[in-house]
């Protein structure tokens, strides 16, 4: 009986082709002949896409759990999460409202109820949005107190700043989507007080509703905002924000 | 220099019986007897000072004859021996290496670029060494994004993730009866981050509530960094600062927390254990 290869020539085989390694660059830990030197240590950043995040070392006070809480990553890993679940629920959602034609609502209870998986991912997204929130304005305050933003991190402060309330506004924007009695109303109060912006508060309100009140048309105009325009502004502003951490120096501290 | 440096042994004997670990005696004893060997041969120590460094540069360039190996020079049409553009010529570049290696003209040898026309990349800027500015700055204590920070990361992650599928596994989120706008209903509320605003809404009128109040509040959270000029981090040392971003944040709990829990059908005041907890999330 011939030998069976063992694990490490498996292994040895798959990693020693020439796709194998156009895909992982040198250094990577995936590629034959890793060692954990520093040499290999450091190529791992270097070549790696992660070196758009990550510098190849960082300060030692700063992977203390304690220092950032990994408050800011986890707020990023979250709108991941986020941005996963939500277009899974997409597939199985219209924007559609209006008497005779409730398909957004009719949608929820069929995701809820009938579809694979559909009732976790929702409940997913639905906490997962209610822990964005959280986390970025517990980032927030770690920086704060931290004294995170005193120069040269002013600007990226006021990005964050930017950020948290895209990150209200997705969340508020989602709010409205399920189209139950709980939605329209909430966002009913909240609507109501944009229309008292002084001088244009009746176009503001106009323009945020496709109305005069709340309807099929704010329902379109929501999703769309909500699945599209703020994510996109969102993402730039993470770009600015992530690339701003690397030009200011890394992370803060030590305090 | 010898590959092994030998260490002063009165130095290691004296750290050692002050306490210090063998490696930072060991490593201490060391330096000491470099810098004994420094003095010995008759070199100042210490970094030098930068219009000390000038001088050595400007003093080097003499004394090559004043050598090219220097950016700007290269750079200079004038000076390039008429080659257009200002490009030199490879020969005039190999006599320029050799020039600023300061061994006149003959081949340079110890440098590795080879001089022959058949590589004709340039050479931008060769420094000697006493134009090197020695700096002193303190080396900051690194350690490797990998493994450590990924390795922190991918806990936090695979931790709040399992975290949010427990819950999400466990708790529904709210799905209420199809949208009505003639049906107010009695409990009737913004989403938990605008309860804030909300609840101002209680006392203010509504421009000063929904608009007034959070403008101001986002202006002055974004102005922070410009308004706080206090260059320490340290929290000793930033009281007010602290003191006001605490009173700032609760501030805005207690009016979340009011409108989320204290209020009910018709906003009116209730006791959630009273009247039942009138907030969905
Ligand atoms: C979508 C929301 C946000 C994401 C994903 C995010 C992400 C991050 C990440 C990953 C870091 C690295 C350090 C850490 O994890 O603490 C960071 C740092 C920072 N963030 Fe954010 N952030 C967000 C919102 C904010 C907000 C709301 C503020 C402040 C108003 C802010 C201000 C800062 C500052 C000043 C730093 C540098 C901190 C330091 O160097 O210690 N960010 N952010």
């Amino acid at each position: 009986m011939p030998k069976l290869p063992t694990f490490d020539d498996v292994k040895g085989n798959v990693q020693d082709n020439v796709i194998w390694k156009s895909i992982f660059r040198p250094g990577s830990i995936y590629r034959k002949g890793y060692r954990d030197t520093s040499r290999d240590r450091a190529l791992a950043s270097m070549n790696n896409v992660l070196y758009h995040l990550h510098p190849v070392k960082v300060k030692r006070h700063g992977l203390k759990l304690t220092y950032t809480y990994c408050l800011g990553g986890l707020s990023f890993f979250l709108f991941v999460l986020l941005t996963i679940t939500g277009i899974f629920l997409m597939f199985f959602y219209t924007p559609a409202a209006g008497a005779g034609s409730e398909i957004a609502y009719a949608n929820m209870r069929e995701i809820s109820a009938s579809i694979t998986f559909g009732n976790l991912v929702r409940n997913l997204h639905r906490w997962g949005a209610h822990a964005m929130v959280f986390t970025v304005f517990l980032h927030m305050a770690r920086v704060f107190y931290h004294g995170a933003y005193k120069p040269p991190r002013e600007f990226n402060w006021v990005v964050g700043v930017i950020l948290l309330l895209l990150t209200l506004l997705l969340s508020f924007t989602g709010y409205l989507l399920p189209w139950d009695q709980l939605a329209l109303w909430a966002v009913t109060v909240g609507t109501n007080m944009m229309g008292f912006t002084p001088v244009f508060g009746d176009q503001v309100q106009f323009v945020l509703l496709g109305g005069v009140e709340i309807g099929p048309n704010t329902l379109l105009r929501w999703y769309v905002l909500h699945v599209l325009f703020i994510p996109f502004i969102t993402v730039i502003f993470l770009a600015v924000h992530f690339w701003r951490i690397r030009k200011d120096g890394g992370i803060s501290g030590p305090l | 220099m010898s590959d092994e440096v030998q260490i002063d042994q009165e130095v290691y004997d004296r750290l050692i019986a002050e306490g210090k670990s063998e490696r930072i005696a060991r490593a201490k004893a060391k330096a000491a007897s470099v810098r004994k060997a420094k003095i010995a041969e008759g070199q100042t120590l210490g970094p030098r000072p930068a219009d000390q460094a000038a001088k050595a540069l400007s003093d080097y360039r003499e004394s090559a004859g004043g050598g090219g190996g220097v950016a700007t020079k290269t750079a200079a049409p004038a000076e390039a021996g008429g080659a257009a553009g200002g490009r030199l010529t490879p020969e005039q570049r190999a006599a320029r290496v050799a020039a600023s290696l300061g061994n006149g003209g003959k081949e340079p040898a110890s440098i590795g670029v080879p001089t022959s026309g058949a590589h004709t990349h340039r050479l931008l800027a060769l420094v000697p060494p006493a134009g090197i500015q020695q700096v002193q700055g303190k080396q900051q204590d690194k350690v490797y994004t990998w493994p450590h920070l990924l390795l922190v990361e991918f806990v936090a992650l695979l931790a709040v993730g399992s975290l949010l599928l427990i819950v999400s596994f466990f708790l529904d989120a709210p799905l209420g009866s199809l949208a009505n706008p003639n049906d107010v209903p009695a409990i009737n509320k913004a989403p938990w981050y605008f309860m804030g605003l909300q609840e101002l809404l209680a006392y203010f009128h509504p421009m000063v509530a929904g608009i007034t109040m959070p403008g101001v509040a986002v202006v002055l959270l974004m102005a922070a960094p410009y308004i706080d000029k206090n260059p320490s981090a340290k929290p000793e040392n930033r009281k007010v600062a602290n003191m006001a971003f605490t009173f700032f944040v609760v501030f805005w709990a207690v009016l979340v927390i009011i409108g989320s829990f204290l209020r009910g059908a018709g906003y009116e005041w209730v006791w959630p254990w009273v009247d039942g907890l009138g907030f969905t999330l």
